[in-house]
């Protein structure tokens, strides 16, 4: 019985809490996050650098082979500085699919490229009815003599602008478990991508269409409906783990804010409803960290609970991440409210976490449906 | 990170299941009695029951061989409480005794303090109560005002406690007295061991909400108690206590019971017929199961996470402070579901021919509130996460 990080991932969350701490400070994050591209290739390079592409890629395309709650860990640290850029869709969704589903082809077009930092996968899924599941798709994958004929619309895309490629799914038959995911190079014949404006500065959505799109027998990814249960569970957690982090932080910066500005002739601190707010996201947090730990633990050595793990995670701790941020900056009275504090820049983020791969009330339902009840 | 048990530990837990299964009392005691107003037969034999599970090794399994402990690590100690509770064997009377004044001692006391008192509080020939609350000190523990006045080699005790459970069968109450009324209220306090029956002293019976009589006013005049039942340093006791409270917050508290009352509470649902069809398929008490479900897994782990930290000899942090406000939290919450789901039943008390489930709930409802009061309310937890954990400025 150990519930606990090992001391390589310790490390892990200690070098990268450093490594943001220098290169993605608050106002890095702003500047990236004005920025019209939404990602810093510098910082992509110096992470790059670090490995931190690869680090659930297998060790034969050039990754460190790690698991989800390694990755977990890092993410933890990226939501903590609320870090912009494409990293947590591309290496760990886009990365554990080609992991899990591509042959080696597929991989050592894609895969390799995304672990040494010079490619990018973007996860293409929901469409405008806003719906997780296959039969909510219209988007289709028409078998074709030359492979697949990827024909619809995917909607809120992240990082779509500068994706090197897609991983797109799509339906491949009438029934409800008839869908795969496919690899589409972003430059492919067919596919348009329209930019949508997004509340969360830290993230960049689009739109993309696939008009009549080819993709070869080996783009499609096996595993058909469970590989896409799996991608779906390991978005839930990267999501889940980084709103952890963003937790983290709204508590760090209204407990540091509290402590010095001064009402009343004291530190606003040191009032009971202060004090309360900020205690209620600690008894949040903690036990939810706890959660999403498991939820990748889970995901990594135990299949048979894995995805009821991690819809779990996902609910809880994108509520307590929307509540935190909440209570943050309302602790922070009207500065909180300002375009110039960077508060409101986390407080976004947890409300975009909340929707991707599923809000906390589609997690709820699939919880009890998993717990057989 | 490895959620399994090792053989040896898989062994250990059938053999304690295996070792309960024959000796959980079949008549005379029930499981998961959280009444605390017990008749002189019951307590005869929950102090039997006690001394059983002492002899067979399943007691205060942490503490050291010599006051008779197994010298074990908490992993065993967690198994052995799932376990209780799963199988649902009755309370341990003696349980003040073995997680609250027990580790004191073995912490602060003294050699002879330690061989006098930890052997009797694991055959239960003593039980002990907790002399910390008073009429006007609640929340504000340390501003208590009974009086320990030092004359020749005794104190000489004088005031009033309350809210002290067990106090009317107890043989011994660990108590926090004001030995120096000048100092300023945290240093003037001492933790001191009375003999319940000794002259002077009287008990007055409470009775709760939840129509029980569970606790006690305890009133101490001229109480004569030997110097040498002073633990830790005249004027000290304050951090004696605290020492003991932070052990206990860090108390590798099994969710079992949590984890129960779940599963009572999703079968009530699935029984509960509501508009044509069973309650667990109406949407919206659907979604509050399943967010409680999530909020009990989650305080699971971050159990084991502090089981973890223990083991490691780490610090488990800021997250050992939230362990009392969620845990009570979440089992009102639990009880104030099932509540909701029994709709109109829920008005019955639980003597009622009508009751459903003996009454379970409604009882349950009420004693989990107790829970979230005693030992520090909900509030106080929060200023103690904020102050302490967070580091914010005090208050007063």
């Amino acid at each position: 019985m150990d519930f606990g990080l090992s001391e390589e991932q310790e490390q892990l969350r200690e070098s990268a809490r450093h490594f943001l701490a220098g290169e993605c400070p608050a106002r890095k994050m702003r500047e990236i996050a004005l920025d019209a591209a939404g990602l810093s290739p510098e910082l992509e390079r110096k992470m790059a650098q670090l490995g931190w592409p690869g680090l659930i890629v297998p060790e034969r395309f050039g990754g460190a082979g790690l698991g989800m709650l390694d990755m977990a860990v890092l993410l933890e640290e990226c939501g903590y500085a609320a870090m912009p850029g494409p990293f947590l869709f591309s290496s760990a969704i886009a990365a554990y699919a080609l992991a899990a589903g591509g042959g080696d082809e597929i991989n050592t077009r894609w895969l390799r490229p995304l672990a040494s930092g010079d490619a990018t996968g973007a996860v293409a899924i929901v469409e405008a009815n806003d719906g997780l599941a296959p039969s909510d798709f219209a988007a289709t994958a028409r078998t074709a003599p030359a492979g697949a004929v990827i024909n619809g619309m995917k909607m809120f895309v992240p990082y779509a602008q500068s994706a090197s490629f897609f991983i797109v799914a799509a339906r491949t038959g009438a029934g409800a478990r008839d869908v795969g995911l496919f690899v589409v190079p972003a430059n492919a014949a067919g596919v348009k991508i329209r930019p949508l404006k997004a509340l969360d500065l830290t993230r960049r959505l689009a739109l993309v269409e696939f008009d009549g799109v080819l993709a070869p027998p080996e783009a499609q990814l096996r595993g058909g409906a469970d590989l896409y249960e799996r991608v779906l569970s390991a978005g839930a957690i990267a999501i889940a783990a980084d709103s952890i982090g963003g937790a983290q932080r709204v508590l760090d910066m209204a407990v540091e804010y509290a402590k010095v500005r001064e009402q009343f002739g004291k530190p606003i601190g040191s009032f009971q409803a202060i004090k309360h707010a900020a205690a209620e996201i600690v008894a949040d947090l903690e036990p939810a960290r706890a959660l999403v730990w498991y939820a990748a633990y889970a995901f990594d050595a135990l299949p048979r609970d894995a995805a009821r793990a991690a819809a779990m995670a996902k609910a809880r701790a994108c509520d307590v991440y929307s509540r935190a941020a909440g209570k943050a900056v309302l602790m922070h009275g009207g500065i909180g409210f300002t375009w110039e504090h960077d508060i409101h820049f986390w407080f976004k983020r947890a409300r975009l976490n909340e929707s991707l791969f599923g809000a906390p009330p589609y997690h709820r339902e699939r919880v009890a449906a998993l717990g057989g009840y | 990170m490895d959620l399994n048990y090792t053989p040896e530990e898989e062994a250990f837990r059938r053999q304690v299941r295996n070792w309960l299964d024959e000796n959980i009392p079949t008549s005379g005691l029930r499981g998961f009695d959280r009444n605390a107003d017990r008749d002189k037969s019951t307590l005869e034999k929950m102090k039997i029951w006690q001394r059983r599970v002492h002899q067979a090794g399943y007691l205060a399994l942490s503490w050291p061989k010599e006051y008779g402990g197994q010298a074990m690590d908490p992993v065993r100690q967690s198994i052995v409480n799932e376990e209780m509770v799963r199988t649902r064997a009755p309370a341990l009377i003696g349980a003040m005794g073995i997680s609250m004044v027990g580790p004191t001692l073995i912490t602060w006391g003294n050699d002879e303090q330690k061989a006098r008192y930890l052997p009797k509080i694991l055959t239960a020939e003593e039980i002990w109560c907790q002399g910390y609350s008073e009429p006007g000190s609640g929340s504000d523990l340390a501003s208590l005002r009974t009086r320990a006045e030092i004359v020749g080699d005794e104190f000489v005790v004088n005031g009033q406690k309350v809210w002290t459970s067990n106090a009317h069968f107890a043989d011994m109450m660990f108590c926090l007295v004001r030995t120096d009324p000048d100092a300023p209220k945290h240093r003037g306090i001492s933790y001191i061991l009375i003999d319940m029956k000794s002259p002077g002293i009287t008990v007055k019976p409470l009775v709760q909400m939840t129509g029980d009589r569970g606790f006690n006013e305890v009133f101490f005049d001229n109480v004569r108690v030997p110097r040498r039942n002073l633990v830790g340093k005249l004027n000290e006791g304050w951090m004696v206590a605290n020492a003991t409270l932070f052990h206990e917050r860090n108390m590798l508290g099994s969710t079992t019971t949590t984890q129960m009352l779940f599963n009572r509470l999703k079968t009530l649902a699935a029984a509960t017929m509501r508009g044509g069809r069973p309650l667990t398929e109406d949407p919206v008490f659907r979604q509050r199961l399943a967010d409680l479900e999530i909020r009990v897994e989650a305080t699971k782990y971050h159990m084991l996470r502090q089981l973890t930290d223990s083991i490691r000899g780490r610090n488990p942090g800021l997250g050992a402070w939230v362990n009392k406000l969620v845990g009570t939290e979440l089992n009102h919450d639990l009880a104030t579901a099932a509540m909701e789901a029994m709709g109109d039943y829920a008005m019955l008390a639980r003597d009622d021919g009508h009751a459903m489930d003996r009454g379970f709930w409604p009882y349950e409802w009420m004693f989990t509130l107790g829970l979230v009061i005693g030992g520090g309310t909900s509030h106080i937890q929060k200023n103690i996460i904020a102050e302490r954990g967070l580091k914010l400025p005090k208050s007063r």
